[in-house]
């Protein structure tokens, strides 16, 4: 009886070891994508046990306020950190952006393994703190002196940071250098993928702010276990320190969200309306590097009403505001890349074009916020918790379940297509405007965030019905969500087994991963002849 | 031309005159913040419609009618990608620019405090207020009972925290500011008004009881304040 053996002659790896050990650029994507989507599932359990808790006046659900402040703590964190950073740049990133550009991996693939096990071991570690007698209550802000003063284990919080902001800088530096150097013989920066600009995009913003975050939160550890007074104004330390240096970090980081989601939307649509992007160059240099460049001068409209000098407040009203222009052209491109196009539905699309709502609602209830005389009074109310749902949590979470439509075909050899995926998007679709609508309407009267009761707004009205009525709407609307979710998720792993299979380039795109490999792609991507395109390729390229 | 100019230094100098005397009217926040909220919803109402219709036209309009037809937009000229960024940019600054001047005005309502405005200091602890009226009179907010202002008088609260961050936040009065250890903020509220109908609320994140750090604020005439005062005063 002979072993089988490999085409090298070597015994085959089992296949456990084989992505465990895996260096592929693909695997590693897919790895991620499993990461993620676990963090998604049980930060989306906890966001449920908050609205469930919210329904009702007084305390049904939680046990104790610290409960309630741990389960809102792991919600954000895991959500932002865990789900959505790993989603776009991890798992989106990684799978298609060596494909896009015509490369046979990344630079770098021994680092990426390691960039995706440190993510691991972030996960392993916010998911201990589940097990432990003093979880972290703080929030995803982890503002001191609550931070510091708490009994809660901030080192929890300061080591996830620690591990996925080390996972992302690796990360970064690998794609950029991938993106520069290895991409195919022939492409020139303006014939990339919208999808791979606004990546390169996050990962510079990437690179350039999250060791500032890493440094608050390390001073944040010294101050709490070490005795140090970094942020302790009675030793001479200073509060306001930590929420600048937090806020100079994840204000970016929103965009570190909102770009990629914005990339793979302009793919989606520019291929499935047969179309080229709208002023293509316009949506790359004003509206990528515009917000890439306004990123770092805008933090303090997260402290409007920190007690910071009325002159910074009113210098970033300006700064923020002027954060429409380059949104705003992004914006225009994607409404223009559907204009005479040639437009297929399907999930992908249907994504996509709530996308569309999405990006319109999130962003012009920014508009307020932008304002510091509006902010003191929509700050840490529900009102602010639903813009920034409509804009980072629902826009690119519906962008990345877009993108996951798109490229199912690519990833497996099958459509995900199907009833179960039309239900699911329109539970989904639906819940997200029950949920988070109400939300708007009773923050504007004062409904703060952040809270486990509201009792003493029992007896506020808005048109006619009490808060209470309105948390209840908004709690139908999370289950809504969560049926849709558990649907897609059965969807997701039905299709992947035994789905419709697909042909290589079901969509007819004129993208590199779509046109020059096989579904799935082995490994080296491309076969045995190497990717070389013309001055005249280009992805969004239909009617020649 | 005599006439003409003297007619324009008139003018320049009844303005100058009026907006001396806004200046010392008693402002409004609260209205204020009203009025321009209805500003900023039209104005987005307004961007929002439009661009909704815009989309969904374009995507009913350019369905594909077979799986071969492709999209027909033709290749923009240099003037053309130009105009269609610098114009579009040029109506989103002018409208920033209009919303921002807006804000700031009133912003100066918001953070200019009337001469005579009564002090009240305000101390914030996990997880109750305590307020310090001017003659050294002490209330103490730990047990939720209301806290009575005067109504022939704007009220400023000076505030600092003996522990963590809180926050002072007046949602009937369309205000709110952070209460932190080592710094001094400040809000003021136009109490012209009489009401028992305002809460006061912390509105930064503070941990276990951070939801139930609140107090009824009532305006009410000067006497009852007073006879309040005294009260808590042989109380305390």
């Amino acid at each position: 009886m002979s072993t089988p053996t490999t085409a090298a002659g070597h015994a085959p790896t089992a296949a456990w070891k084989e992505w465990i050990l895996t260096t592929d650029h693909k695997r590693i994507g897919v790895l991620y994508l499993i990461g993620a989507m676990a963090a998604f599932g049980v930060a989306g359990i906890m966001a449920l046990i908050i609205r469930a808790e919210q329904m009702q006046l007084g305390m049904q659900i939680v046990t104790s306020g610290t409960q309630y402040n741990s389960f809102l703590y792991f919600h954000g964190a895991a959500m932002i950190l865990a789900f959505l950073i790993p989603g776009l740049t991890g798992f989106a990133a990684n799978y298609f952006l060596p494909l896009m550009i015509g490369a046979r991996d990344v630079a770098f693939p021994r680092i990426n393994a390691f960039s995706v096990w440190l993510f691991y071991f972030a996960i392993a570690l916010a998911l201990v703190s589940f097990v432990i007698p003093d979880a972290p209550d703080i929030m995803w802000t982890g503002y001191p002196p609550y931070s510091v003063t708490t009994a809660g284990n901030t080192a929890f919080y300061v080591f996830t940071v620690h591990l996925l902001g080390f996972s992302s800088i690796l990360g970064a530096v690998n794609f950029l250098v991938t993106v520069i150097y290895m991409r195919a013989p022939g492409m020139g920066w303006n014939q990339l993928n919208m999808f791979v600009w606004t990546t390169v995009a996050a990962f510079v913003l990437q690179l350039i702010f999250i060791p500032v975050l890493a440094a608050a939160v390390t001073l944040l550890l010294f101050d709490k276990y070490l005795g140090t007074h970094f942020y302790d104004p009675s030793a001479g330390g200073d509060v306001l320190l930590y929420q600048n240096l937090f806020w100079f970090y994840s204000h970016p980081a929103v965009y570190v969200i909102f770009l990629p989601a914005v990339g793979i939307l302009f793919d989606i649509i520019a291929t499935m309306s047969k179309n080229r992007v709208f002023n293509y160059k316009a949506a790359v240099y004003v509206g990528i590097w515009g917000t890439v460049g306004i990123a770092g001068i805008v933090w303090i409209h997260h402290l409007y009403i920190s007690g910071m000098p009325d002159w910074i407040r009113l210098g970033h009203m300006v700064t923020t505001l002027l954060i429409s222009v380059p949104v705003g052209i992004l914006t225009l491109s994607l409404w223009g890349t559907l204009y005479k196009g040639a437009i297929t539905y399907n999930t992908a699309m249907m994504y996509a074009a709530s996308c569309l709502y999405l990006i319109l609602i999130g962003g012009l209830t920014g508009i307020p916020l932008a304002l510091p005389s509006m902010t003191l009074h929509l700050s840490e109310t529900s009102y602010v918790h639903a813009h920034f749902h409509f804009i980072m949590a629902l826009f690119s979470a519906f962008a990345l379940f877009g993108g996951i439509y798109y490229w199912f075909p690519k990833m497996t050899g099958r459509y995900a297509d199907g009833p179960l995926a039309t239900v699911s998007f329109w539970l989904n679709f639906v819940g997200v405007n029950v949920t988070f609508w109400p939300l708007f309407i009773i923050g504007k009267e004062g409904m703060p965030r952040r809270y486990w009761d509201y009792e003493m707004f029992k007896d506020v009205q808005v048109m006619g019905f009490y808060f209470e009525d309105f948390h209840k709407v908004a709690t139908i609307g999370a289950f809504t969500i969560a049926l849709g979710m558990l649907l897609q998720t059965i969807n997701f792993v039905y299709a992947a087994f035994a789905g419709k299979p697909a042909p290589t380039n079901p969509w007819n795109s004129k993208s590199l991963e779509w046109t020059h490999t096989v579904s799935p792609p082995g490994p080296g991507n491309f076969g045995d002849t190497d990717v070389v395109v013309d001055e005249n390729w280009s992805p969004y390229e239909y009617s020649k | 031309m005599r006439k003409l100019l003297s007619a324009m230094t008139g003018l320049a100098g009844g303005m100058i005159l009026s907006s001396q005397a806004l200046a010392q009217e008693l402002r409004n926040p609260a209205a204020e913040w009203e009025h321009l909220w209805d500003e900023v919803m039209l104005d987005i109402t307004v961007i929002g419609v439009v661009m909704t219709i815009a989309a969904l036209v374009m995507l009913f309009k350019y369905r594909a009618t077979s799986p071969d037809q492709v999209g027909t937009a033709k290749k923009l000229t240099t003037v053309q990608s130009i105009s269609f960024a610098l114009i579009p940019a040029s109506i989103f600054m002018a409208d920033d620019f209009y919303l921002a001047a807006n804000g700031w005005t009133v912003w100066n309502a918001y953070r200019r405090v009337p001469e005579n405005a009564m002090e009240v200091k305000v101390t914030a602890y996990q997880w109750y207020f305590e307020f310090e009226f001017e003659d050294g009179t002490l209330a103490d907010g730990s047990d939720f009972q209301a806290v009575k202002l005067p109504s022939d008088q704007p009220v400023v609260f000076r505030m600092t925290s003996e522990d963590v961050l809180h926050s002072f936040g007046l949602p009937h009065y369309r205000v709110k500011e952070d209460i932190m250890p080592g710094r001094i903020t400040y809000i003021w509220i136009n109490t012209k008004e009489e009401q028992t109908n305002a809460v006061l609320q912390c509105a930064e994140f503070c941990g276990d009881q951070h939801s139930k750090m609140s107090n009824p604020i009532h305006v009410v005439p000067r006497e009852e304040f007073d006879g309040w005062l005294a009260e808590i005063a042989a109380e305390g």
